[in-house]
Protein backbone atom coordinates (compact mmCIF):
# COMPACT_ATOMS: atom_id res chain seq x y z
CA UNK A 1 0.00 0.00 0.00
CA UNK A 2 1.32 3.39 -0.97
CA UNK A 3 1.39 5.98 1.82
CA UNK A 4 -1.23 8.07 0.03
CA UNK A 5 -3.66 5.13 0.02
CA UNK A 6 -3.63 5.17 3.82
CA UNK A 7 -5.87 8.25 3.58
CA UNK A 8 -8.70 5.92 2.65
CA UNK A 9 -7.93 2.84 4.76
CA UNK A 10 -10.90 3.56 7.08
CA UNK A 11 -13.34 4.13 4.20
CA UNK A 12 -16.05 1.55 3.55
CA UNK A 13 -14.32 -1.42 1.87
CA UNK A 14 -14.84 -1.47 -1.89
CA UNK A 15 -16.12 2.09 -2.23
CA UNK A 16 -12.80 3.83 -2.92
CA UNK A 17 -12.11 1.52 -5.88
CA UNK A 18 -15.39 2.52 -7.51
CA UNK A 19 -15.32 6.21 -6.60
CA UNK A 20 -11.75 6.71 -7.80
CA UNK A 21 -12.99 6.08 -11.35
CA UNK A 22 -15.84 8.62 -11.09
CA UNK A 23 -16.18 12.31 -11.91
CA UNK A 24 -18.48 14.67 -10.03
CA UNK A 25 -19.32 18.17 -11.29
CA UNK A 26 -20.14 20.86 -8.74
CA UNK A 27 -21.95 24.05 -9.82
CA UNK A 28 -20.94 26.72 -7.32
CA UNK A 29 -18.24 26.75 -4.64
CA UNK A 30 -20.13 28.40 -1.79
CA UNK A 31 -21.57 26.80 1.33
CA UNK A 32 -22.98 23.76 -0.44
CA UNK A 33 -20.32 23.30 -3.11
CA UNK A 34 -17.20 23.74 -1.00
CA UNK A 35 -18.38 21.46 1.80
CA UNK A 36 -19.70 18.80 -0.60
CA UNK A 37 -16.40 18.84 -2.51
CA UNK A 38 -14.41 18.25 0.67
CA UNK A 39 -16.64 15.31 1.63
CA UNK A 40 -16.22 13.77 -1.83
CA UNK A 41 -12.44 14.24 -1.72
CA UNK A 42 -12.29 12.39 1.62
CA UNK A 43 -14.49 9.63 0.18
CA UNK A 44 -11.91 9.04 -2.54
CA UNK A 45 -13.63 10.41 -5.63
CA UNK A 46 -11.36 10.41 -8.67
CA UNK A 47 -12.16 13.76 -10.30
CA UNK A 48 -14.07 16.88 -9.32
CA UNK A 49 -15.03 19.64 -11.78
CA UNK A 50 -15.75 22.93 -9.99
CA UNK A 51 -17.19 26.13 -11.48
CA UNK A 52 -17.57 29.48 -9.70
CA UNK A 53 -17.02 33.14 -10.74
CA UNK A 54 -16.51 34.59 -7.23
CA UNK A 55 -13.62 35.36 -4.90
CA UNK A 56 -13.58 34.48 -1.21
CA UNK A 57 -15.00 37.21 1.06
CA UNK A 58 -14.91 37.51 4.84
CA UNK A 59 -18.68 36.97 4.97
CA UNK A 60 -18.18 33.52 3.42
CA UNK A 61 -16.16 32.18 6.35
CA UNK A 62 -19.21 31.55 8.56
CA UNK A 63 -20.19 28.52 6.48
CA UNK A 64 -17.96 27.92 3.47
CA UNK A 65 -14.83 25.76 3.47
CA UNK A 66 -12.35 28.63 3.36
CA UNK A 67 -9.96 30.29 5.77
CA UNK A 68 -8.78 33.82 6.56
CA UNK A 69 -5.80 33.62 4.22
CA UNK A 70 -8.15 32.61 1.36
CA UNK A 71 -9.92 35.99 1.43
CA UNK A 72 -9.45 37.71 -1.94
CA UNK A 73 -8.52 34.50 -3.75
CA UNK A 74 -10.65 32.91 -6.45
CA UNK A 75 -12.91 30.35 -4.76
CA UNK A 76 -11.95 27.81 -7.41
CA UNK A 77 -8.24 28.27 -6.61
CA UNK A 78 -8.68 28.21 -2.83
CA UNK A 79 -10.92 25.14 -2.95
CA UNK A 80 -8.58 23.33 -5.35
CA UNK A 81 -5.75 23.92 -2.88
CA UNK A 82 -7.76 22.54 0.05
CA UNK A 83 -8.93 19.50 -1.90
CA UNK A 84 -5.39 18.63 -3.00
CA UNK A 85 -4.24 19.14 0.57
CA UNK A 86 -6.61 16.31 1.53
CA UNK A 87 -5.78 14.03 -1.41
CA UNK A 88 -2.88 15.03 -3.70
CA UNK A 89 -3.97 12.30 -6.09
CA UNK A 90 -7.35 13.92 -6.72
CA UNK A 91 -7.91 15.34 -10.20
CA UNK A 92 -9.47 18.79 -9.82
CA UNK A 93 -10.63 20.69 -12.90
CA UNK A 94 -11.52 24.26 -11.94
CA UNK A 95 -13.23 26.98 -13.97
CA UNK A 96 -13.28 30.57 -12.70
CA UNK A 97 -16.28 31.54 -14.81
CA UNK A 98 -20.03 31.84 -14.53
CA UNK A 99 -21.88 28.69 -15.47
CA UNK A 100 -24.45 29.36 -18.19
CA UNK A 101 -26.94 27.46 -20.32
CA UNK A 102 -24.44 27.87 -23.14
CA UNK A 103 -21.32 26.43 -21.48
CA UNK A 104 -22.81 23.76 -19.21
CA UNK A 105 -22.57 21.03 -21.87
CA UNK A 106 -18.90 21.63 -22.56
CA UNK A 107 -17.86 22.03 -18.91
CA UNK A 108 -19.73 19.05 -17.49
CA UNK A 109 -19.79 16.55 -20.36
CA UNK A 110 -17.43 14.14 -18.57
CA UNK A 111 -19.25 14.20 -15.24
CA UNK A 112 -21.11 11.16 -13.94
CA UNK A 113 -23.43 13.41 -11.94
CA UNK A 114 -23.91 17.04 -10.90
CA UNK A 115 -24.18 18.61 -7.48
CA UNK A 116 -26.22 21.82 -7.72
CA UNK A 117 -24.74 24.30 -5.27
CA UNK A 118 -26.08 27.69 -6.34
CA UNK A 119 -27.54 30.14 -3.84
CA UNK A 120 -30.32 31.80 -5.86
CA UNK A 121 -33.49 29.78 -6.44
CA UNK A 122 -33.81 31.17 -9.97
CA UNK A 123 -30.37 29.78 -10.76
CA UNK A 124 -31.26 26.40 -9.29
CA UNK A 125 -34.36 26.32 -11.53
CA UNK A 126 -32.57 26.93 -14.83
CA UNK A 127 -29.71 24.63 -13.89
CA UNK A 128 -32.05 21.71 -13.17
CA UNK A 129 -33.85 22.27 -16.49
CA UNK A 130 -30.61 22.62 -18.45
CA UNK A 131 -29.03 19.54 -16.88
CA UNK A 132 -32.12 17.38 -17.44
CA UNK A 133 -32.30 18.58 -21.05
CA UNK A 134 -28.66 17.93 -21.90
CA UNK A 135 -27.97 14.93 -19.64
CA UNK A 136 -31.33 13.22 -19.00
CA UNK A 137 -29.66 9.96 -17.98
CA UNK A 138 -27.32 11.50 -15.42
CA UNK A 139 -28.37 12.36 -11.85
CA UNK A 140 -28.49 15.90 -10.46
CA UNK A 141 -28.41 16.40 -6.70
CA UNK A 142 -29.86 19.71 -5.52
CA UNK A 143 -30.00 21.64 -2.26
CA UNK A 144 -33.15 23.55 -1.32
CA UNK A 145 -33.85 24.95 2.14
CA UNK A 146 -30.84 25.04 4.47
CA UNK A 147 -31.22 28.35 6.29
CA UNK A 148 -31.77 29.17 9.95
CA UNK A 149 -30.49 26.92 12.73
CA UNK A 150 -31.59 23.70 14.41
CA UNK A 151 -34.66 21.92 13.01
CA UNK A 152 -32.48 19.02 11.98
CA UNK A 153 -35.41 16.65 11.54
CA UNK A 154 -36.97 18.82 8.82
CA UNK A 155 -34.01 18.12 6.51
CA UNK A 156 -34.90 15.32 4.12
CA UNK A 157 -34.05 13.75 0.77
CA UNK A 158 -36.64 13.48 -2.01
CA UNK A 159 -35.89 11.55 -5.17
CA UNK A 160 -37.71 11.57 -8.48
CA UNK A 161 -36.14 9.92 -11.49
CA UNK A 162 -32.62 11.28 -11.79
CA UNK A 163 -33.40 14.34 -9.66
CA UNK A 164 -32.44 14.22 -5.98
CA UNK A 165 -33.43 17.09 -3.68
CA UNK A 166 -31.89 17.67 -0.24
CA UNK A 167 -33.05 20.18 2.36
CA UNK A 168 -36.22 21.39 4.07
CA UNK A 169 -37.65 23.04 0.90
CA UNK A 170 -38.83 26.07 2.89
CA UNK A 171 -36.24 28.08 4.76
CA UNK A 172 -34.88 31.10 2.88
CA UNK A 173 -31.41 32.58 3.19
CA UNK A 174 -32.95 35.92 4.19
CA UNK A 175 -33.39 34.43 7.69
CA UNK A 176 -29.63 33.89 7.96
CA UNK A 177 -27.34 30.92 7.45
CA UNK A 178 -25.69 28.70 10.07
CA UNK A 179 -22.57 26.69 9.30
CA UNK A 180 -23.89 23.45 10.78
CA UNK A 181 -27.16 23.43 8.84
CA UNK A 182 -25.53 24.38 5.52
CA UNK A 183 -22.89 21.69 6.02
CA UNK A 184 -25.53 19.07 6.84
CA UNK A 185 -27.28 19.67 3.50
CA UNK A 186 -23.96 19.81 1.62
CA UNK A 187 -22.99 16.49 3.17
CA UNK A 188 -26.43 15.04 2.40
CA UNK A 189 -25.74 15.92 -1.23
CA UNK A 190 -22.29 14.33 -1.10
CA UNK A 191 -23.71 11.29 0.65
CA UNK A 192 -26.35 10.86 -2.05
CA UNK A 193 -23.66 11.24 -4.72
CA UNK A 194 -21.52 8.54 -3.11
CA UNK A 195 -24.46 6.16 -2.81
CA UNK A 196 -25.55 6.74 -6.43
CA UNK A 197 -22.03 6.24 -7.77
CA UNK A 198 -21.29 3.15 -5.69
CA UNK A 199 -24.68 1.55 -6.37
CA UNK A 200 -24.78 2.74 -10.03
CA UNK A 201 -28.12 4.52 -9.86
CA UNK A 202 -30.65 6.59 -7.90
CA UNK A 203 -32.85 4.73 -5.45
CA UNK A 204 -36.44 4.40 -6.57
CA UNK A 205 -38.57 6.89 -4.69
CA UNK A 206 -41.11 8.98 -6.62
CA UNK B 1 -55.43 8.61 -8.45
CA UNK B 2 -52.31 10.78 -8.54
CA UNK B 3 -49.66 10.63 -5.81
CA UNK B 4 -47.77 13.85 -5.04
CA UNK B 5 -44.43 13.84 -3.22
CA UNK B 6 -45.13 10.31 -1.99
CA UNK B 7 -47.61 11.84 0.43
CA UNK B 8 -50.60 13.69 -0.98
CA UNK B 9 -53.31 12.13 -3.16
CA UNK B 10 -55.43 13.77 -5.84
CA UNK B 11 -58.27 12.27 -7.85
CA UNK B 12 -57.23 12.03 -11.51
CA UNK B 13 -59.38 13.79 -14.11
CA UNK B 14 -59.31 13.49 -17.88
CA UNK B 15 -57.15 16.13 -19.61
CA UNK B 16 -55.67 17.27 -16.31
CA UNK B 17 -52.47 19.28 -16.87
CA UNK B 18 -49.56 20.08 -14.58
CA UNK B 19 -50.97 23.60 -14.13
CA UNK B 20 -54.37 22.16 -13.13
CA UNK B 21 -52.67 20.02 -10.50
CA UNK B 22 -50.63 22.91 -9.11
CA UNK B 23 -53.78 25.07 -8.90
CA UNK B 24 -55.84 22.32 -7.23
CA UNK B 25 -53.11 21.60 -4.68
CA UNK B 26 -52.66 25.29 -3.95
CA UNK B 27 -48.97 25.44 -4.80
CA UNK B 28 -48.17 29.13 -4.93
CA UNK B 29 -44.42 28.98 -4.88
CA UNK B 30 -43.09 30.87 -7.85
CA UNK B 31 -39.97 28.73 -7.96
CA UNK B 32 -40.67 25.04 -8.13
CA UNK B 33 -39.39 21.97 -9.92
CA UNK B 34 -42.02 19.51 -11.13
CA UNK B 35 -41.53 15.91 -12.20
CA UNK B 36 -44.10 13.48 -13.59
CA UNK B 37 -43.15 9.82 -13.25
CA UNK B 38 -39.55 10.84 -12.68
CA UNK B 39 -39.26 13.12 -15.73
CA UNK B 40 -38.76 16.87 -15.31
CA UNK B 41 -41.50 19.07 -16.74
CA UNK B 42 -40.12 22.38 -18.07
CA UNK B 43 -41.98 25.44 -16.79
CA UNK B 44 -43.24 26.44 -20.23
CA UNK B 45 -44.98 23.05 -20.51
CA UNK B 46 -47.05 23.30 -17.29
CA UNK B 47 -50.20 24.44 -19.12
CA UNK B 48 -50.04 21.79 -21.82
CA UNK B 49 -48.47 18.72 -20.21
CA UNK B 50 -51.17 16.16 -19.38
CA UNK B 51 -50.81 14.01 -16.28
CA UNK B 52 -51.61 10.32 -16.77
CA UNK B 53 -53.71 8.45 -14.23
CA UNK B 54 -51.72 6.79 -11.46
CA UNK B 55 -48.87 9.22 -12.00
CA UNK B 56 -46.27 9.89 -9.37
CA UNK B 57 -45.73 13.64 -9.29
CA UNK B 58 -42.94 15.50 -7.53
CA UNK B 59 -43.35 19.19 -6.67
CA UNK B 60 -40.26 20.63 -5.04
CA UNK B 61 -39.98 24.20 -3.79
CA UNK B 62 -36.65 25.82 -4.64
CA UNK B 63 -35.56 27.99 -1.71
CA UNK B 64 -32.78 30.56 -1.84
CA UNK B 65 -29.53 29.56 -0.13
CA UNK B 66 -26.44 27.65 -0.99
Amino acid sequence: MKDIDKIFERNVPGTREILSKKTVAIAGCGGLGSNAAVALARAGIGKIVIVDPDVVELSNLNRQYYFLDDVGKKKTDALTSHLLNINPGLNVESHFIELTKENICQLFKEADLLIEAFDKAESKAWLIEAWCTHFPDKPIICGSGLSGYGNTTTLTVQRSGNIVMCGDFETDMSMGLTSSRVAIVANMQANEAIEILVNAGVKECI
Amino acid sequence: MIIINNRDKLEWQKDMTVKDLLDKMGYKFSLITVTVNGILVPKEDYEDRPIPDNANVGVFHLAHGG
